[in-house]
Protein backbone atom coordinates (compact mmCIF):
# COMPACT_ATOMS: atom_id res chain seq x y z
CA UNK A 1 0.00 0.00 0.00
CA UNK A 2 0.92 3.36 -1.14
CA UNK A 3 0.70 5.96 1.47
CA UNK A 4 -1.94 8.58 0.49
CA UNK A 5 0.33 11.33 0.56
CA UNK A 6 3.85 12.02 0.84
CA UNK A 7 4.37 12.46 4.51
CA UNK A 8 7.83 13.62 4.35
CA UNK A 9 6.72 16.99 2.54
CA UNK A 10 5.34 19.41 5.20
CA UNK A 11 1.79 20.81 4.88
CA UNK A 12 2.29 22.93 7.54
CA UNK A 13 1.24 26.86 7.33
CA UNK A 14 1.71 29.75 9.32
CA UNK A 15 -1.84 29.47 11.51
CA UNK A 16 -3.37 32.44 12.84
CA UNK A 17 -4.75 32.16 16.13
CA UNK A 18 -8.23 33.63 17.63
CA UNK A 19 -7.48 33.75 20.93
CA UNK A 20 -10.05 31.25 22.41
CA UNK A 21 -8.43 29.09 24.71
CA UNK A 22 -10.22 26.42 26.68
CA UNK A 23 -11.04 27.96 29.76
CA UNK A 24 -12.49 31.51 27.71
CA UNK A 25 -14.65 28.81 25.84
CA UNK A 26 -15.79 27.00 28.09
CA UNK A 27 -16.95 30.21 29.80
CA UNK A 28 -18.84 31.27 27.00
CA UNK A 29 -20.84 28.24 26.57
CA UNK A 30 -21.45 28.28 30.33
CA UNK A 31 -22.70 31.98 30.02
CA UNK A 32 -25.06 31.30 27.32
CA UNK A 33 -26.38 28.27 28.95
CA UNK A 34 -27.31 30.97 31.88
CA UNK A 35 -30.68 32.30 31.30
CA UNK A 36 -31.83 28.62 30.27
CA UNK A 37 -30.85 27.18 33.69
CA UNK A 38 -31.94 30.43 35.31
CA UNK A 39 -35.08 29.53 34.16
CA UNK A 40 -34.70 25.91 34.86
CA UNK A 41 -34.53 26.75 39.02
CA UNK A 42 -37.44 29.44 38.52
CA UNK A 43 -39.56 26.51 37.12
CA UNK A 44 -38.93 23.96 38.83
CA UNK A 45 -37.83 25.58 42.06
CA UNK A 46 -35.24 24.63 45.23
CA UNK A 47 -34.62 21.43 44.65
CA UNK A 48 -33.27 21.85 40.66
CA UNK A 49 -30.58 24.33 42.07
CA UNK A 50 -29.72 21.57 44.54
CA UNK A 51 -29.39 19.20 42.51
CA UNK A 52 -27.40 21.80 39.94
CA UNK A 53 -24.87 22.25 43.00
CA UNK A 54 -24.41 19.10 43.69
CA UNK A 55 -23.72 17.53 40.17
CA UNK A 56 -21.04 20.58 39.49
CA UNK A 57 -19.61 20.27 42.83
CA UNK A 58 -19.26 16.53 42.34
CA UNK A 59 -17.95 16.79 38.69
CA UNK A 60 -14.88 18.80 40.23
CA UNK A 61 -14.21 16.34 42.82
CA UNK A 62 -14.51 13.38 41.01
CA UNK A 63 -12.05 15.48 38.13
CA UNK A 64 -9.72 16.17 41.03
CA UNK A 65 -10.03 12.52 42.13
CA UNK A 66 -8.92 11.05 38.80
CA UNK A 67 -6.02 13.84 38.17
CA UNK A 68 -4.63 13.22 41.50
CA UNK A 69 -4.70 8.87 40.63
CA UNK A 70 -3.28 9.60 37.43
CA UNK A 71 -0.23 11.44 38.41
CA UNK A 72 -1.47 14.66 36.83
CA UNK A 73 0.69 17.81 36.60
CA UNK A 74 -0.75 21.47 37.11
CA UNK A 75 -4.30 19.53 38.46
CA UNK A 76 -5.46 23.27 39.69
CA UNK A 77 -5.02 24.31 36.09
CA UNK A 78 -6.82 21.57 34.70
CA UNK A 79 -9.65 22.22 36.86
CA UNK A 80 -9.95 25.27 36.34
CA UNK A 81 -10.25 24.82 32.80
CA UNK A 82 -14.31 24.39 32.89
CA UNK A 83 -14.62 21.65 31.16
CA UNK A 84 -15.20 19.19 34.14
CA UNK A 85 -17.96 21.98 35.30
CA UNK A 86 -19.51 22.24 31.53
CA UNK A 87 -20.08 18.70 31.65
CA UNK A 88 -21.37 18.94 35.07
CA UNK A 89 -23.80 21.83 34.11
CA UNK A 90 -24.99 19.76 31.04
CA UNK A 91 -25.49 16.66 32.72
CA UNK A 92 -27.40 18.42 35.32
CA UNK A 93 -29.33 20.22 32.66
CA UNK A 94 -30.88 16.72 31.45
CA UNK A 95 -31.87 14.88 34.58
CA UNK A 96 -35.36 15.41 36.34
CA UNK A 97 -35.31 18.26 38.06
CA UNK A 98 -36.21 17.08 41.41
CA UNK A 99 -34.04 13.81 41.29
CA UNK A 100 -32.53 12.86 44.53
CA UNK A 101 -28.83 13.75 45.41
CA UNK A 102 -27.15 10.84 44.78
CA UNK A 103 -28.20 10.82 40.92
CA UNK A 104 -26.17 13.80 40.63
CA UNK A 105 -23.11 12.25 42.17
CA UNK A 106 -23.06 8.89 40.32
CA UNK A 107 -23.90 10.65 37.24
CA UNK A 108 -20.80 13.00 37.93
CA UNK A 109 -18.77 9.98 38.97
CA UNK A 110 -19.52 8.37 35.33
CA UNK A 111 -19.17 11.34 33.47
CA UNK A 112 -15.71 12.41 34.81
CA UNK A 113 -13.80 8.89 35.23
CA UNK A 114 -15.92 6.64 32.91
CA UNK A 115 -16.71 9.26 30.33
CA UNK A 116 -13.86 11.43 30.57
CA UNK A 117 -10.67 10.46 32.37
CA UNK A 118 -10.82 6.79 31.27
CA UNK A 119 -9.79 8.11 27.69
CA UNK A 120 -6.90 9.86 29.03
CA UNK A 121 -8.94 13.12 29.46
CA UNK A 122 -10.00 16.53 27.95
CA UNK A 123 -9.71 15.52 24.01
CA UNK A 124 -9.62 12.29 24.22
CA UNK A 125 -12.67 10.75 25.05
CA UNK A 126 -14.85 9.24 22.06
CA UNK A 127 -17.90 9.91 23.78
CA UNK A 128 -19.57 13.20 25.27
CA UNK A 129 -19.29 12.59 29.14
CA UNK A 130 -22.61 13.94 29.86
CA UNK A 131 -24.69 12.18 27.75
CA UNK A 132 -22.91 9.02 28.55
CA UNK A 133 -23.89 9.77 32.37
CA UNK A 134 -27.03 10.10 31.14
CA UNK A 135 -27.76 7.30 29.50
CA UNK A 136 -26.02 5.18 32.49
CA UNK A 137 -28.52 6.68 34.94
CA UNK A 138 -31.23 6.21 32.19
CA UNK A 139 -30.61 2.21 32.07
CA UNK A 140 -29.13 1.68 35.62
CA UNK A 141 -32.33 3.66 37.59
CA UNK A 142 -35.27 3.91 35.27
CA UNK A 143 -37.27 5.12 38.18
CA UNK A 144 -35.91 8.18 38.83
CA UNK A 145 -34.59 9.06 35.77
CA UNK A 146 -38.30 9.41 34.61
CA UNK A 147 -39.79 11.18 37.39
CA UNK A 148 -40.82 14.02 36.09
CA UNK A 149 -42.60 16.87 38.21
CA UNK A 150 -45.07 19.35 37.00
CA UNK A 151 -43.69 23.08 36.93
CA UNK A 152 -44.57 24.94 40.02
CA UNK A 153 -42.36 28.46 39.45
CA UNK A 154 -40.93 29.76 42.31
CA UNK A 155 -43.37 32.26 44.25
CA UNK A 156 -46.43 30.37 43.62
CA UNK A 157 -48.20 28.93 46.34
CA UNK A 158 -47.74 25.13 45.86
CA UNK A 159 -43.76 25.68 44.77
CA UNK A 160 -41.09 23.60 47.79
CA UNK A 161 -39.41 26.13 49.90
CA UNK A 162 -35.37 26.22 50.65
CA UNK A 163 -35.72 24.02 53.09
CA UNK A 164 -38.33 21.83 51.67
CA UNK A 165 -36.27 21.85 48.60
CA UNK A 166 -33.65 20.66 50.13
CA UNK A 167 -34.93 17.62 51.71
CA UNK A 168 -36.42 16.69 48.26
CA UNK A 169 -33.23 17.00 46.31
CA UNK A 170 -31.63 14.80 49.96
CA UNK A 171 -34.52 12.04 49.33
CA UNK A 172 -35.60 12.90 52.86
CA UNK A 173 -39.06 13.54 51.10
CA UNK A 174 -41.28 11.74 49.30
CA UNK A 175 -42.99 13.19 45.46
CA UNK A 176 -46.32 13.44 46.16
CA UNK A 177 -48.34 12.08 43.37
CA UNK A 178 -50.26 15.37 42.69
CA UNK A 179 -46.56 17.26 41.41
CA UNK A 180 -45.22 14.41 39.28
CA UNK A 181 -46.50 14.80 35.66
CA UNK A 182 -45.62 13.33 32.27
CA UNK A 183 -43.41 14.98 29.62
CA UNK A 184 -44.95 15.67 26.40
CA UNK A 185 -43.17 13.17 24.22
CA UNK A 186 -43.77 10.46 27.26
CA UNK A 187 -47.58 10.92 27.46
CA UNK A 188 -47.71 10.95 23.66
CA UNK A 189 -45.51 7.50 23.42
CA UNK A 190 -47.81 6.35 26.41
CA UNK A 191 -51.11 6.71 24.73
CA UNK A 192 -49.86 5.69 21.23
CA UNK A 193 -49.03 2.27 23.12
CA UNK A 194 -52.13 1.76 24.47
CA UNK A 195 -53.98 2.45 20.91
CA UNK A 196 -54.91 6.20 21.01
CA UNK A 197 -54.28 8.28 18.61
CA UNK A 198 -52.72 11.67 18.60
CA UNK A 199 -55.83 13.71 18.71
CA UNK A 200 -57.48 11.21 21.41
CA UNK A 201 -53.89 11.71 23.42
CA UNK A 202 -54.29 15.49 23.73
CA UNK A 203 -57.53 15.94 23.72
CA UNK A 204 -57.49 15.68 27.79
CA UNK A 205 -57.97 18.47 30.04
CA UNK A 206 -54.50 16.64 32.15
CA UNK A 207 -52.63 16.22 28.45
CA UNK A 208 -49.77 18.15 28.57
CA UNK A 209 -50.09 20.69 26.04
CA UNK A 210 -46.61 22.28 23.86
CA UNK A 211 -45.58 25.11 25.63
CA UNK A 212 -43.35 27.30 23.25
CA UNK A 213 -41.70 29.40 25.94
CA UNK A 214 -41.24 25.94 27.94
CA UNK A 215 -43.89 25.85 31.27
CA UNK A 216 -43.98 22.51 30.79
CA UNK A 217 -42.75 19.18 32.35
CA UNK A 218 -39.77 17.81 31.69
CA UNK A 219 -35.65 17.71 32.72
CA UNK A 220 -34.13 20.45 34.31
CA UNK A 221 -32.59 23.16 31.60
CA UNK A 222 -34.24 21.73 28.67
CA UNK A 223 -37.62 23.06 28.81
CA UNK A 224 -36.89 27.01 27.68
CA UNK A 225 -36.42 26.58 24.36
CA UNK A 226 -35.96 30.28 23.37
CA UNK A 227 -33.70 30.83 25.79
CA UNK A 228 -31.63 27.90 23.93
CA UNK A 229 -32.16 29.31 20.77
CA UNK A 230 -31.30 32.54 21.92
CA UNK A 231 -27.87 30.89 23.84
CA UNK A 232 -27.31 28.80 20.57
CA UNK A 233 -27.31 32.04 18.35
CA UNK A 234 -24.80 33.66 21.34
CA UNK A 235 -22.38 30.76 20.55
CA UNK A 236 -23.20 31.14 16.65
CA UNK A 237 -22.52 34.99 17.06
CA UNK A 238 -19.14 34.55 18.79
CA UNK A 239 -17.98 31.94 16.84
CA UNK A 240 -17.47 29.49 19.55
CA UNK A 241 -19.53 26.77 17.38
CA UNK A 242 -20.34 26.83 13.49
CA UNK A 243 -23.96 26.20 12.23
CA UNK A 244 -23.89 23.24 10.13
CA UNK A 245 -24.39 20.99 13.54
CA UNK A 246 -27.21 22.87 14.80
CA UNK A 247 -28.84 23.15 11.39
CA UNK A 248 -28.33 19.65 10.64
CA UNK A 249 -29.36 18.79 14.01
CA UNK A 250 -32.83 20.39 13.20
CA UNK A 251 -33.45 19.66 9.93
CA UNK A 252 -32.69 16.23 10.56
CA UNK A 253 -35.35 15.79 12.83
CA UNK A 254 -37.81 18.22 10.96
CA UNK A 255 -37.33 16.98 7.70
CA UNK A 256 -38.73 13.29 8.57
CA UNK A 257 -41.08 14.44 11.15
CA UNK A 258 -43.02 16.71 8.97
CA UNK A 259 -42.94 13.96 5.97
CA UNK A 260 -44.30 11.26 8.42
CA UNK A 261 -46.91 13.83 10.01
CA UNK A 262 -48.59 14.69 6.64
CA UNK A 263 -48.84 10.91 6.26
CA UNK A 264 -50.22 9.72 9.26
CA UNK A 265 -50.74 12.99 11.91
CA UNK A 266 -52.72 10.46 14.33
CA UNK A 267 -49.55 8.92 14.72
CA UNK A 268 -46.62 11.29 14.34
CA UNK A 269 -46.13 14.18 16.08
CA UNK A 270 -45.46 17.49 13.56
CA UNK A 271 -42.16 18.81 13.12
CA UNK A 272 -42.54 21.40 15.73
CA UNK A 273 -43.52 19.85 18.94
CA UNK A 274 -40.62 17.80 18.05
CA UNK A 275 -38.32 20.80 17.49
CA UNK A 276 -39.50 22.01 21.27
CA UNK A 277 -40.26 19.05 23.28
CA UNK A 278 -37.65 16.90 24.98
CA UNK A 279 -33.76 18.41 24.69
CA UNK A 280 -33.30 18.79 21.15
CA UNK A 281 -32.85 22.51 21.49
CA UNK A 282 -30.19 21.82 24.16
CA UNK A 283 -28.46 19.00 22.02
CA UNK A 284 -27.96 20.97 19.02
CA UNK A 285 -26.65 24.02 19.90
CA UNK A 286 -24.63 22.90 23.18
CA UNK A 287 -24.12 18.70 23.19
CA UNK A 288 -24.14 17.63 19.58
CA UNK A 289 -21.28 20.62 18.99
CA UNK A 290 -19.10 19.28 21.36
CA UNK A 291 -15.46 19.85 19.89
CA UNK A 292 -14.31 16.76 21.38
CA UNK A 293 -16.63 13.97 20.12
CA UNK A 294 -18.10 15.26 16.84
CA UNK A 295 -16.51 15.64 13.22
CA UNK A 296 -13.93 18.40 13.05
CA UNK A 297 -14.67 20.01 9.19
CA UNK A 298 -17.84 21.99 8.31
CA UNK A 299 -19.28 18.86 5.68
CA UNK A 300 -18.35 16.44 8.63
CA UNK A 301 -20.48 18.58 10.81
CA UNK A 302 -23.78 18.41 8.74
CA UNK A 303 -23.71 14.99 8.13
CA UNK A 304 -23.73 14.40 12.11
CA UNK A 305 -26.23 16.82 12.77
CA UNK A 306 -28.71 15.51 10.32
CA UNK A 307 -27.33 11.91 11.96
CA UNK A 308 -28.32 13.26 15.25
CA UNK A 309 -31.45 14.98 14.21
CA UNK A 310 -32.62 11.54 12.19
CA UNK A 311 -31.66 9.05 15.12
CA UNK A 312 -33.60 11.18 17.30
CA UNK A 313 -36.77 11.14 15.41
CA UNK A 314 -36.60 7.42 14.79
CA UNK A 315 -35.80 6.65 18.62
CA UNK A 316 -38.73 9.14 19.39
CA UNK A 317 -41.11 7.73 17.15
CA UNK A 318 -40.22 4.39 16.10
CA UNK A 319 -38.16 3.28 19.33
CA UNK A 320 -39.08 2.17 22.96
CA UNK A 321 -37.82 4.90 25.01
CA UNK A 322 -40.14 9.00 24.75
CA UNK A 323 -37.13 10.71 24.09
CA UNK A 324 -33.76 9.57 22.08
CA UNK A 325 -31.40 13.00 22.09
CA UNK A 326 -28.86 11.46 24.33
CA UNK A 327 -29.10 7.59 22.32
CA UNK A 328 -28.68 9.66 18.93
CA UNK A 329 -25.67 11.59 20.21
CA UNK A 330 -24.06 8.88 21.87
CA UNK A 331 -24.31 6.79 18.54
CA UNK A 332 -23.03 9.48 16.10
CA UNK A 333 -20.30 9.87 18.47
CA UNK A 334 -19.65 6.50 17.55
CA UNK A 335 -19.05 7.35 13.70
CA UNK A 336 -17.90 10.12 13.84
CA UNK A 337 -14.12 8.92 13.98
CA UNK A 338 -15.60 7.31 9.78
CA UNK A 339 -17.04 10.98 9.04
CA UNK A 340 -14.11 12.28 9.77
CA UNK A 341 -12.29 10.09 7.69
CA UNK A 342 -14.53 10.83 4.71
CA UNK A 343 -15.31 14.19 5.44
CA UNK A 344 -11.91 15.62 5.07
CA UNK A 345 -10.94 18.76 3.41
CA UNK A 346 -8.96 18.77 0.49
CA UNK A 347 -5.49 19.86 1.19
CA UNK A 348 -4.30 23.52 -1.09
CA UNK A 349 -2.53 22.32 -3.92
CA UNK A 350 -3.38 18.80 -3.80
CA UNK A 351 -6.21 16.58 -4.84
CA UNK A 352 -8.79 14.96 -3.35
CA UNK A 353 -6.62 11.97 -2.66
CA UNK A 354 -4.08 14.06 -1.63
CA UNK A 355 -1.61 13.65 -4.91
CA UNK A 356 0.11 16.78 -5.54
CA UNK A 357 -1.36 18.96 -8.53
CA UNK A 358 1.16 19.21 -11.32
CA UNK A 359 1.85 22.56 -11.86
CA UNK A 360 2.96 21.61 -15.24
CA UNK A 361 -0.34 21.83 -17.42
CA UNK A 362 -1.23 18.63 -18.20
CA UNK A 363 -1.33 16.76 -21.78
CA UNK A 364 2.18 18.89 -22.95
CA UNK A 365 5.28 16.84 -23.79
CA UNK A 366 8.11 18.22 -22.29
CA UNK B 1 11.79 -27.92 43.33
CA UNK B 2 9.16 -26.35 45.59
CA UNK B 3 10.50 -22.92 44.64
CA UNK B 4 9.07 -24.08 41.55
CA UNK B 5 5.79 -24.97 42.84
CA UNK B 6 5.91 -22.06 44.26
CA UNK B 7 5.88 -20.07 41.14
CA UNK B 8 3.92 -21.79 39.54
CA UNK B 9 0.92 -21.21 41.98
CA UNK B 10 2.32 -17.59 42.43
CA UNK B 11 1.62 -17.22 38.53
CA UNK B 12 -1.87 -18.85 38.14
CA UNK B 13 -3.00 -16.90 41.50
CA UNK B 14 -1.75 -13.74 40.48
CA UNK B 15 0.92 -13.06 37.80
CA UNK B 16 -0.42 -15.19 35.04
CA UNK B 17 -3.72 -15.06 35.85
CA UNK B 18 -6.16 -16.56 33.41
CA UNK B 19 -8.73 -13.28 33.64
CA UNK B 20 -6.30 -10.45 35.17
CA UNK B 21 -3.15 -10.96 33.05
CA UNK B 22 -3.53 -13.38 30.16
CA UNK B 23 -7.09 -12.08 29.56
CA UNK B 24 -8.11 -15.28 27.98
CA UNK B 25 -11.65 -16.86 28.99
CA UNK B 26 -13.37 -13.79 28.84
CA UNK B 27 -16.80 -14.43 27.27
CA UNK B 28 -17.71 -16.60 30.22
CA UNK B 29 -16.12 -13.79 32.53
CA UNK B 30 -18.77 -11.53 31.26
CA UNK B 31 -21.62 -13.18 30.68
CA UNK B 32 -22.40 -15.42 33.93
CA UNK B 33 -20.55 -12.94 36.44
CA UNK B 34 -24.06 -11.22 37.26
CA UNK B 35 -23.76 -12.74 40.90
CA UNK B 36 -21.05 -13.98 43.11
CA UNK B 37 -22.63 -17.49 43.17
CA UNK B 38 -22.77 -18.20 39.23
CA UNK B 39 -19.41 -16.56 39.10
CA UNK B 40 -17.87 -18.80 41.90
CA UNK B 41 -19.90 -21.88 39.98
CA UNK B 42 -18.73 -21.34 37.12
CA UNK B 43 -15.06 -20.98 37.89
CA UNK B 44 -15.18 -24.39 40.48
CA UNK B 45 -16.49 -26.18 36.85
CA UNK B 46 -13.82 -24.79 34.98
CA UNK B 47 -10.97 -25.76 37.46
CA UNK B 48 -12.45 -29.24 37.82
CA UNK B 49 -11.97 -29.70 33.57
CA UNK B 50 -8.56 -27.89 33.74
CA UNK B 51 -7.25 -29.92 36.56
CA UNK B 52 -8.43 -33.28 35.00
CA UNK B 53 -7.23 -31.66 31.28
CA UNK B 54 -4.03 -30.84 32.88
CA UNK B 55 -3.14 -34.12 34.43
CA UNK B 56 -4.19 -36.25 30.64
CA UNK B 57 -2.85 -34.47 28.48
CA UNK B 58 0.51 -34.23 30.39
CA UNK B 59 0.33 -38.32 30.98
CA UNK B 60 -0.40 -38.52 26.63
CA UNK B 61 2.16 -36.01 26.18
CA UNK B 62 4.48 -38.56 24.92
CA UNK B 63 2.17 -40.46 23.11
CA UNK B 64 0.53 -37.89 21.07
CA UNK B 65 2.33 -36.76 17.81
CA UNK B 66 2.71 -33.38 17.85
CA UNK B 67 0.90 -33.23 14.49
CA UNK B 68 -2.16 -34.75 16.14
CA UNK B 69 -2.19 -32.88 19.08
CA UNK B 70 -5.00 -30.02 19.04
CA UNK B 71 -7.76 -32.52 17.97
CA UNK B 72 -6.66 -35.34 20.70
CA UNK B 73 -6.73 -32.21 23.24
CA UNK B 74 -10.17 -30.80 22.23
CA UNK B 75 -11.63 -34.91 22.53
CA UNK B 76 -10.06 -34.99 26.10
CA UNK B 77 -11.34 -31.87 27.37
CA UNK B 78 -14.94 -32.19 25.53
CA UNK B 79 -15.39 -35.44 27.29
CA UNK B 80 -14.57 -33.72 30.94
CA UNK B 81 -16.78 -31.43 29.93
CA UNK B 82 -19.15 -33.51 29.23
CA UNK B 83 -19.18 -34.84 32.47
CA UNK B 84 -19.03 -32.25 34.48
CA UNK B 85 -22.32 -31.29 32.33
CA UNK B 86 -24.47 -33.92 32.98
CA UNK B 87 -22.64 -34.09 37.24
CA UNK B 88 -23.78 -30.49 37.18
CA UNK B 89 -27.44 -30.95 35.76
CA UNK B 90 -27.59 -34.31 37.67
CA UNK B 91 -26.66 -32.34 41.30
CA UNK B 92 -26.92 -28.95 41.10
CA UNK B 93 -29.99 -28.68 38.75
CA UNK B 94 -30.44 -24.45 39.53
CA UNK B 95 -26.82 -23.59 39.29
CA UNK B 96 -27.29 -25.69 35.70
CA UNK B 97 -30.15 -23.58 34.63
CA UNK B 98 -28.67 -20.41 35.15
CA UNK B 99 -24.70 -21.36 33.53
CA UNK B 100 -26.58 -23.85 31.05
CA UNK B 101 -24.80 -23.29 27.98
CA UNK B 102 -21.88 -21.91 29.71
CA UNK B 103 -20.95 -25.00 31.42
CA UNK B 104 -20.75 -27.01 27.41
CA UNK B 105 -18.92 -24.14 25.99
CA UNK B 106 -15.63 -24.64 28.26
CA UNK B 107 -15.00 -26.79 25.75
CA UNK B 108 -13.63 -24.18 23.58
CA UNK B 109 -12.80 -22.15 26.47
CA UNK B 110 -9.25 -20.93 25.30
CA UNK B 111 -8.12 -20.79 29.15
CA UNK B 112 -8.59 -24.45 28.95
CA UNK B 113 -6.61 -25.25 25.56
CA UNK B 114 -4.00 -23.02 26.39
CA UNK B 115 -2.47 -24.76 29.71
CA UNK B 116 -2.41 -28.06 27.78
CA UNK B 117 -0.83 -26.85 24.67
CA UNK B 118 1.59 -24.19 26.75
CA UNK B 119 1.98 -26.24 30.32
CA UNK B 120 0.82 -29.57 30.15
CA UNK B 121 2.11 -31.25 27.43
CA UNK B 122 5.58 -30.08 28.07
CA UNK B 123 5.73 -31.02 31.74
CA UNK B 124 5.55 -33.85 34.06
CA UNK B 125 2.20 -34.56 35.80
CA UNK B 126 3.08 -32.88 39.10
CA UNK B 127 3.35 -29.73 37.37
CA UNK B 128 0.92 -29.96 35.09
CA UNK B 129 -1.53 -30.48 38.15
CA UNK B 130 -0.31 -27.70 40.16
CA UNK B 131 -0.72 -25.73 37.39
CA UNK B 132 -4.58 -26.52 36.21
CA UNK B 133 -5.35 -26.32 40.06
CA UNK B 134 -3.75 -22.69 40.74
CA UNK B 135 -4.80 -21.49 37.23
CA UNK B 136 -8.28 -22.87 37.89
CA UNK B 137 -7.98 -21.40 41.43
CA UNK B 138 -7.09 -17.91 39.93
CA UNK B 139 -9.40 -18.03 37.34
CA UNK B 140 -12.36 -18.58 39.95
CA UNK B 141 -11.00 -16.05 42.44
CA UNK B 142 -11.73 -13.47 39.51
CA UNK B 143 -14.89 -14.68 38.24
CA UNK B 144 -15.80 -14.40 41.67
CA UNK B 145 -14.71 -11.25 42.55
CA UNK B 146 -16.17 -9.15 39.02
CA UNK B 147 -19.13 -11.44 40.23
CA UNK B 148 -19.72 -9.91 43.59
CA UNK B 149 -18.87 -6.25 42.25
CA UNK B 150 -21.50 -6.58 39.66
CA UNK B 151 -23.80 -8.17 42.24
CA UNK B 152 -23.25 -5.97 45.50
CA UNK B 153 -23.72 -3.11 42.61
CA UNK B 154 -26.44 -4.23 40.11
CA UNK B 155 -29.08 -6.35 43.05
CA UNK B 156 -27.22 -5.14 46.50
CA UNK B 157 -26.92 -8.87 47.53
CA UNK B 158 -24.10 -10.78 48.25
CA UNK B 159 -23.74 -14.45 47.41
CA UNK B 160 -27.58 -14.43 46.29
CA UNK B 161 -28.53 -18.16 46.18
CA UNK B 162 -25.45 -19.61 47.60
CA UNK B 163 -26.60 -22.36 49.56
CA UNK B 164 -28.39 -23.78 46.48
CA UNK B 165 -24.48 -23.96 45.13
CA UNK B 166 -22.37 -25.25 48.16
CA UNK B 167 -25.22 -26.90 50.73
CA UNK B 168 -27.58 -24.81 53.64
CA UNK B 169 -24.65 -24.50 55.73
CA UNK B 170 -23.16 -21.61 53.66
CA UNK B 171 -26.63 -19.78 53.61
CA UNK B 172 -24.78 -17.19 56.13
CA UNK B 173 -22.92 -15.95 52.91
CA UNK B 174 -26.12 -14.64 51.21
CA UNK B 175 -26.42 -11.10 52.17
CA UNK B 176 -28.48 -8.27 50.66
CA UNK B 177 -27.85 -4.80 51.20
CA UNK B 178 -31.54 -2.95 52.86
CA UNK B 179 -32.48 -0.16 51.15
CA UNK B 180 -30.72 -0.49 47.71
CA UNK B 181 -32.42 -1.39 44.88
CA UNK B 182 -29.17 -1.29 42.97
CA UNK B 183 -28.10 0.07 39.61
CA UNK B 184 -29.94 -2.48 36.90
CA UNK B 185 -26.59 -1.54 34.35
CA UNK B 186 -24.09 -3.59 36.27
CA UNK B 187 -25.97 -6.64 36.04
CA UNK B 188 -26.17 -6.03 32.25
CA UNK B 189 -22.90 -6.85 29.53
CA UNK B 190 -21.72 -2.80 29.75
CA UNK B 191 -21.26 -3.61 34.20
CA UNK B 192 -18.97 -6.54 33.28
CA UNK B 193 -16.58 -4.75 30.96
CA UNK B 194 -16.79 -1.60 33.46
CA UNK B 195 -16.02 -3.83 36.69
CA UNK B 196 -13.67 -6.09 34.45
CA UNK B 197 -11.72 -2.81 33.64
CA UNK B 198 -11.59 -1.38 36.83
CA UNK B 199 -10.57 -4.66 38.33
CA UNK B 200 -7.47 -4.65 35.55
CA UNK B 201 -6.48 -0.89 36.15
CA UNK B 202 -6.21 -1.19 40.09
CA UNK B 203 -4.18 -4.70 39.41
CA UNK B 204 -1.55 -2.79 37.11
CA UNK B 205 -1.46 -0.18 39.68
CA UNK B 206 -0.44 -2.53 42.30
CA UNK B 207 2.01 -4.42 40.38
CA UNK B 208 3.43 -1.06 38.90
CA UNK B 209 4.07 0.17 42.74
CA UNK B 210 5.46 -3.06 43.70
CA UNK B 211 8.17 -2.70 41.18
CA UNK B 212 8.78 0.72 42.31
CA UNK B 213 9.63 -0.48 45.62
CA UNK B 214 12.62 -3.21 44.41
CA UNK B 215 12.95 -4.40 47.96
CA UNK B 216 9.81 -5.29 49.01
CA UNK B 217 9.25 -7.16 45.09
CA UNK B 218 12.58 -9.22 45.99
CA UNK B 219 10.98 -10.50 49.27
CA UNK B 220 7.57 -11.03 47.47
CA UNK B 221 9.00 -12.87 44.56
Amino acid sequence: MKPAYDAAQPLAAPHAHAGHGVRQTMMRVQLALLPATLFGFWLYGWPAFFLWLITLAACLVFEFISLRLMGRAQIGRTLGDGSALLTGWLLALTLPPWAPWWVGVVGACIAIVVGKQVFGGLGHNVFNPAMVARVALLIAFPLPLTTWVAPLPLGSAAAPGFVEGLQITLGQLALPDAMSSATLLGHAKTELSRGLDLAQAFAGSTAPQPSWVGLRAGSLGESAAPLLLAGGLFLLATGVIRWQTPVGVLAGLAVPAAIAHALAPGHYLDAGTHLFAGALMLCAFFIATDYVTAPATGSGQLLFGLGVGLLTWVIRSLGGYPEGVAFAILLMNALTPIIDHYAKPRILGRTRSGRPIDPAPAGKET
Amino acid sequence: MSGNMTTLIRDGLWHNNVVFAQMLALCPTMAVTTSGTNGLGMGLATTAVLVVANVLVSLLRRVVSPQVRIPVFIVLIASLVTIVDMALNAWLHELYKVLGLFIALIVVNCAILGRAESFASRHPVGHAFIDGLAMGIGFTGALTLIGLIREFLGSGTLFAQASQLLGPAFAFLEMRIPGYAGALLMILPPGAFAALGFLLAGKQRLDARRAAQPDKAAVLA
